[in-house]
């Protein structure tokens, strides 16, 4: 048969980082398994062990896994096409991630439009509010719930906006870091993803001292109050989680750009982080509007 | 059967320098990246699953072979019952399909692997960990989930046993190996074809497993949403599903199915896609209406995510809601209908002969046919009031996923052993399954649909006296389709070890790339794209 | 098939025949109840509607499939034909279901639309499931009472042991009798107003075409108006724990006459009933009346989740044999787990009656050995809840 020459497809031989992780997932699994259930039957075990020697396989098989691929990359195995496998992985897990989210957000929805007016009797639920809540009012944010849990409400202003703001610009900042690696400028480069990371260790400082503020005396907003508590912490919490992962990729990937990794042609790593990036900012964005202000 | 000549030139002559020779041992198996070892694993994993979950409902057989509390206590009853669904589901059918899937797609786009190797190696691993995990639940002194497949709130939070944060990790761990999956499929899919491939040149068999994997990127993560609510209401005192906290347990249920609905089209679209592979091929015909094939497995996809709530006609919902979800239910036997009627079309003057693939495909036809009837019949929100968790949507459901996914699985092994072995398999004992899973099936399935008419629950682990003559039927009828799953096993083994050689191509009227490499097919196929006019 | 397997056959065929003749189907249903209102009547009509437009398809499809089997194969020297597209009968195809499908969807939205008026009620009943049993309350009549299974045990738990012949001889209503029937009048529309104190359940009774989710903080409305007197039964439809299958309910229907009767005793009753609460008060029962009352209540109300053998099933139900709380913890802690429960324990207060709570208290903690030797009285109880 003749065939022009393809540019061949990298296909790597055996890779033992696959198994490890499996076993990794497999011990955070477990000791997490055993680990709530332990705390809720108040005795001591071995899961929360389990959990952090999962996890710390986990990280072990990460920064094995990833120096494999930095090689083969850096030693020129990966091909165009190889890239663009790359990127699309990459925009759909970002998908999946956006769904996790929409999960959430779905709850907060379902609660605030449906759930709460039912409670006090709306639609087709009048004798629910009068037999079963009769004390119950419905309001957004749920400061009482039907049991009679009370809480504050967290406003926007303050801290939330300044992270907003935080969050907005770093997005900006990740660009402009793209926009220095496209033209090769290297100390513009560097700034800018600097300055990134830095937007991003005070927007995750601050989330902690909103949460020090909710579980304050004053507050009282718990993760236990009530579907306004839940929501609000599940959402945010989730979102700091992914502020933190973001973080950590742009700290390699500054790490990375330090050992001279990276040309205007070929910085999927980089790319892949900064699109990390602006999608955890989307996602506060969401969570500012309905979350927050709404 | 006639065979034709290998297309010699794309034998493996021409290795390129970064393929390493294979591993021997256990070691290649757990470090392989070839997606042939994979797809032979998860294949080997899902039937290995098949007979632990079929195990268990032997056991629910036998429990409700007669009235009264035989060698069961209710409770473990309802573990048996929840296990059951949930191996079958995530254990036998899903893997199955991605074993399809790894064995078959790059082979048919005519690409070298899959477009990440290693991801795929990490996706199937994480599974057995994960079964490991909910069977091992049966062991602990909590015991295993009890609240059904679908764990309902508050049954699985306020009210469970105690081992909901096992079942809710092992669910995460399972969801992240099917979005890797899916993500595998979805790349090597857009991103992998030989040059020529256009989209609407691919096989309908790969394009139904494209869609299949979008919709399990979308619905997934929402069923990791859903049981991270469930560990939180059971352990760290939230209330998503509780009143008095301003939550709702029927939200539990929207975002559920919001997934599951979704989740069993993730386990009837590759089988149509098995399916619309095998007919043309012993029709001697070509597939009949590709295009509108196309179009209607991707509107029954886009479907799915509307009509979720048709599990959930009795909640109370609002009537406008039911109208919807009727109306967005019914909706779905349209384009459905379109499949039925093409592969019909295909069949008609064709020149059929009729191997083991083709019967357990015409098969599949008319068996499905009949669960997608009772599936619209269900949808039907007045007379679902009846319907509803009785046998009658157990019936449905085993028809669509035995009757369904089950036989078009039986259906593609059979069609591709050759393929994957290199020898034909024992034709007399493969008709010997054929013909005994489909009388039995029929009398496991078949009488559900009167025991629900007359009014029996599911999940119950004793019954009144009018049922009890239909479930001595349906129980031998169980233990007969599952000692005839063994002759399956039986073929499968024989074929491996030996039997007639296969050659590269041999059913006449087959198509596709994977017929032109040699059989078995070599370690490494297509190191250079095909090309594709 | 070789002859060798033609004795295997008729082994079989024997083996089948003579279960056949050895089960009683003249009992069995095979079709859906058309029920005993107006509205299951519709809902069977369209339901039998559903089955011949799905038998009709079926029959036509497969016929078609079934001719080229015959007709279009190899062995018969059939030659491919080779059309494989054609726009016009793939829209034909996609329109002809379009039309049937309306011809379903009308009198399905037509019946539903009925089904979901609540409205102009003569009467209204709050039904309430919990772990496994019912609650029945009338509204504006004072009249509240609990239903739970009155099937014995030792009908189905003939565990041990072979198939046939173990344990009592099943009863007529096996598993579907209970101990209150829900008492209703013929040809009055009844609203059920259908909630729940823990998991879902759902109440379903076929003959009315009624079933809906008895949700816990929420509640969901149903109606019916039944055509005529008797007994009509149904099971609860949605998985709610191990005794899912074991909490049927029983609907009795009466005529006008009758229902008032029933009324005018159940006023009686009550009455009664509050009377014999004053007099337990200052009563003071021996141990063996407690012990005896107190094992019957047991069996009947808490032996579900603790087991007769007071075991328990941990660790979802705890045992009681040996427990802290039934023997060297304070009574008043025990008696306040009865009355109110908490988590998975259902609390009693409102179902048991004082003499019954002090009774089964005094049994846990004298019976397995438990032998604290507390007497507790109903008046310990009173004191406990608070005057009741
Ligand atoms: C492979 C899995 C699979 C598939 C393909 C389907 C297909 C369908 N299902 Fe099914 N379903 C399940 C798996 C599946 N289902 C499971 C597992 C449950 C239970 C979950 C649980 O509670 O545990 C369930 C439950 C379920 C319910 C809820 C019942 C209840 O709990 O009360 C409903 C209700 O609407 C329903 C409807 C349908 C419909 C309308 C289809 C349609 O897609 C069918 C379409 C097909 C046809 C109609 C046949 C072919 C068409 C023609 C020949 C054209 C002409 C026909 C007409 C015009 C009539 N299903
Ligand atoms: C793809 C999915 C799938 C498959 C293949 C099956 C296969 C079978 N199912 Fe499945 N079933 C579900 C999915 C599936 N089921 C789901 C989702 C539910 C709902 C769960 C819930 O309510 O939460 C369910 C519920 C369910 C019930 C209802 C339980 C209840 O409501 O209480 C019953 C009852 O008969 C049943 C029976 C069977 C039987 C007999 C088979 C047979 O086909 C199995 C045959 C296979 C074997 C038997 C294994 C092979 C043989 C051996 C291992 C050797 C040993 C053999 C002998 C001793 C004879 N199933
Ligand atoms: C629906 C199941 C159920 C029924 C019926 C039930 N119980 Fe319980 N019971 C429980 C559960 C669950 C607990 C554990 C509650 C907890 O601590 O979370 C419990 C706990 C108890 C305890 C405390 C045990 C300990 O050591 O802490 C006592 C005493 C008790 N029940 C008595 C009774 C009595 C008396 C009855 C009947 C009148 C009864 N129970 C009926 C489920 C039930
Ligand atoms: Cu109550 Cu099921
Ligand atoms: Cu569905």
């Amino acid at each position: 048969m003749t065939t022009k020459k393809y540019e061949s497809y990298y296909v790597p031989a055996q890779s033992h980082w696959p198994i490890v992780g499996a076993v990794a997932l497999f011990m955070i699994a477990f000791g997490a398994g055993n680990y709530v259930t332990d705390i809720k039957n108040d005795v001591g075990g071995y899961g929360g062990y389990l959990l952090l020697a999962g996890i710390a396989l986990v990280i072990y098989m990460v920064v094995g896994w990833f120096s494999n691929v930095i090689n083969e990359s850096m030693s020129g195995k990966y091909s165009h096409q190889m890239d663009q496998s790359f990127r699309q992985g990459m925009s759909w897990f970002i998908f999946s991630e956006v769904m996790f989210f929409a999960a959430f957000f779905g709850a907060l929805l379902y609660a605030r439009t449906l759930s709460i007016p039912w409670l006090d009797g709306e639609g087709n639920n009048a004798m629910t509010g009068a037999v079963l809540w009769p004390e119950f009012t419905a309001t957004w944010p749920l400061i009482k719930t039907p049991d009679g849990t009370e809480t504050t409400a967290m406003g926007w202003y303050g801290l939330p906006l300044i992270n907003t703001i935080l969050l907005l610009t770093s997005s900006v900042t990740a660009h402009f870091a793209h926009v220095a690696l496209e033209k090769n400028n290297r100390p513009q480069l560097k700034a800018w993803l600097g300055l990134t990371i830095v937007l991003a260790l005070v927007f995750l400082s601050l989330q902690v001292l909103e949460y020090a503020h909710g579980y304050s005396d004053e507050m009282q907003l718990y993760l236990t109050s009530g579907i306004y508590g839940n929501t609000f912490y599940m959402l945010t919490g989730f979102h700091g989680l992914h502020v933190l992962l973001g973080c950590i990729m742009l700290i390699v990937m500054f790490f990375r750009i330090l050992k001279g990794h990276f040309t205007p042609e070929n910085h999927f790593a980089f790319q892949a982080a900064s699109w990390y990036w602006h999608f955890v900012d989307v996602v506060w964005v969401f969570l500012f509007v309905f979350v927050y202000i709404l | 059967m006639t065979t034709e000549t290998v297309n010699e030139s794309l034998d493996e002559s021409h290795d390129d320098e970064h393929h390493d020779h294979k591993m021997t041992g256990i070691k290649r198996w757990l470090y392989t990246t070839n997606h042939k070892d994979i797809g032979t694993l998860y294949l080997w994993f899902s039937f290995i699953m098949f007979l632990t979950g079929g195990a268990l409902a032997m056991v629910i057989r036998m429990e409700l072979f007669q009235p009264g509390l035989q060698i069961v206590e209710p409770d473990f009853f309802n573990q048996l019952t929840t296990v059951h669904g949930l191996i079958m589901v995530f254990g036998a059918i899903m893997p199955a399909f991605t074993g399809f899937a790894n064995w078959l797609i790059p082979m048919m786009i005519g690409a070298p692997d899959m477009a990440l190797p290693r991801m795929n190696n990490w996706s199937f691993w994480i599974l057995p960990f994960a079964f490991a995990i909910l069977i091992g639940s049966f062991f602990m002194e909590s015991g295993a989930p009890n609240f059904g497949w679908t764990f309902y709130a508050p049954l699985s939070t306020t009210y469970s046993n105690g081992s909901t944060a096992f079942f809710v990790f092992a669910v995460h761990i399972m969801g992240i190996s099917s979005i890797m999956g899916a993500i595998n499929i979805v790349v090597t899919i857009m991103n992998l074809r030989a040059p020529g491939m256009t989209y609407m040149k691919m096989p309908l068999f790969v394009w139904t497993f494209f869609i299949t994997a979008y919709l399990l990127i979308a619905v997934m993560p929402v069923l990791a949403g859903v049981v991270t609510m469930v560990l939180t209401d059971t352990y760290f005192g939230t209330s998503f599903f509780d009143a008095a906290g301003g939550g709702d347990p029927v939200m539990f249920q929207h975002i559920f199915w919001f997934f599951g609905h979704p989740e069993v089209y993730i386990m009837i679209l590759p089988a149509f896609g098995i399916v619309s592979t095998i007919i043309p091929a012993f029709s001697r015909k070509q597939l009949f209406g590709y295009t509108s094939m196309v179009y209607a497995t991707a509107s029954i996809a886009f479907l799915s995510f509307i009509v979720w709530a048709h599990h959930m006609f009795t909640t109370g919902m609002p009537l406008a809601g039911e109208l919807f979800f009727m109306y967005a239910t019914m909706l779905i036997a349209v384009p459905t209908g379109v499949k039925v009627f093409n592969w019909v079309a295909t069949m008609w003057r064709g020149s059929m002969t009729f191997e083991v693939p083709m019967l357990f495909s015409i098969a599949f036809v008319i068996l499905f046919t009949i669960g997608g009837f009772s599936g619209l019949m269900l949808a039907l929100t007045p007379v679902d009031f009846q319907y509803h968790d009785t046998y009658f949507v157990v019936a449905h459901f085993h028809y669509v996923l035995v009757t369904g996914s089950l036989f078009s699985i039986y259906a593609g092994a059979y069609y591709w052993l050759p393929k994957w072995t290199g020898h034909m398999y024992n034709d007399s004992l493969a008709k010997w399954h054929f013909w005994c899973s489909l009388i039995s099936v029929n009398l496991l399935f078949f009488p559900m649909h009167f025991l629900g008419l007359a009014g029996m629950p599911r999940r119950i682990p004793d019954y009144a006296l009018q049922f009890a003559d239909f479930n001595k039927w349906v129980s031998i009828g169980g233990f007969a389709f599952g000692l005839s799953q063994l002759i399956f096993l039986a073929v499968v083994i024989k074929c491996i070890k030996g039997g007639d050689k296969a050659p590269a191509k041999p059913w006449d009227g087959a198509e596709g790339l994977e017929w032109t490499v040699a059989s078995p097919a070599p370690y490494h196929t297509f190191s250079t794209p095909p090309k594709i006019d | 098939m070789s002859r060798g397997n033609q004795s295997w056959l008729i082994g079989a065929w024997l083996f089948f025949t003579s279960l056949f003749s050895s089960s009683a189907w003249a009992e069995t249903q095979l079709n859906l109840t058309k029920g005993a209102t107006a509205v299951s009547r519709e809902v069977y009509d369209l339901h039998m509607l559903a089955l011949y437009i799905c038998t009709a398809i079926g029959v036509v499809v497969f016929g078609i499939m079934f001719w080229s089997m015959v007709f279009h194969r190899k062995s018969k020297g059939a030659k491919a034909a080779d059309f494989h597209e054609s726009t016009k009968v793939e829209i034909l195809w996609t329109a002809i279901p379009i039309v049937i499908l309306i011809a379903m969807a009308i009198p399905a939205t037509s019946t539903l639309i009925d089904m979901e008026n609540n409205d102009d009620s003569d009467l209204t009943i709050q039904i309430t499931g919990s772990q496994w049993k019912w609650h029945y309350k009338y509204f504006d009549q004072n009249i509240e009472f609990y239903s739970v299974l009155s099937t014995p045990r030792e009908q189905y738990e003939n565990q041990n042991g072979s198939f046939e012949g173990n344990g009592a001889e099943k009863g007529e209503n096996y598993l579907l009798e209970v101990d209150r029937h829900l008492v209703i009048p013929v040809n009055k529309k009844v609203r059920f107003l259908i909630t729940s104190d823990d998991v879902i359940h759902a109440w379903w009774i076929p003959a009315f075409a009624v079933k809906q989710d008895a949700n816990p903080g929420f509640i969901n409305e149903a109606w019916t108006i039944v055509d005529e007197p008797g007994i009509y039964r149904g099971q609860c439809a949605e998985l709610c724990g191990k005794d899912h299958g074991f909490m049927p309910i029983v609907v009795e229907v009466k005529s006008a006459a009758d229902y008032d009767t029933w009324l005018n005793e159940q006023h009686a009753l009550i009455a009664q009933a509050a009377n014999a609460e004053k007099a337990s008060l200052s009563a003071s029962m021996s141990k063996e009346e407690l012990m005896q009352l107190g094992e019957t209540t047991y069996m009947a109300y808490c032996a579900a989740c603790h087991q007769p053998t007071g075991l328990g099933l941990p660790p979802m139900f705890p045992a009681l044999k040996g427990s802290a709380m039934a023997t060297t913890g304070k009574i008043a802690d025990h008696i306040d787990m009865v009355l109110n429960g908490k988590n998975a324990m259902p609390g009693f207060g409102k179902q048991l009656s004082l003499k019954e709570i002090a009774a089964v208290v005094t049994y846990e903690r004298n019976a397995w050995g438990n032998d604290t030797g507390d007497l507790v009285q109903s008046s310990d109880v009173n004191a406990a809840s608070g005057s009741k």
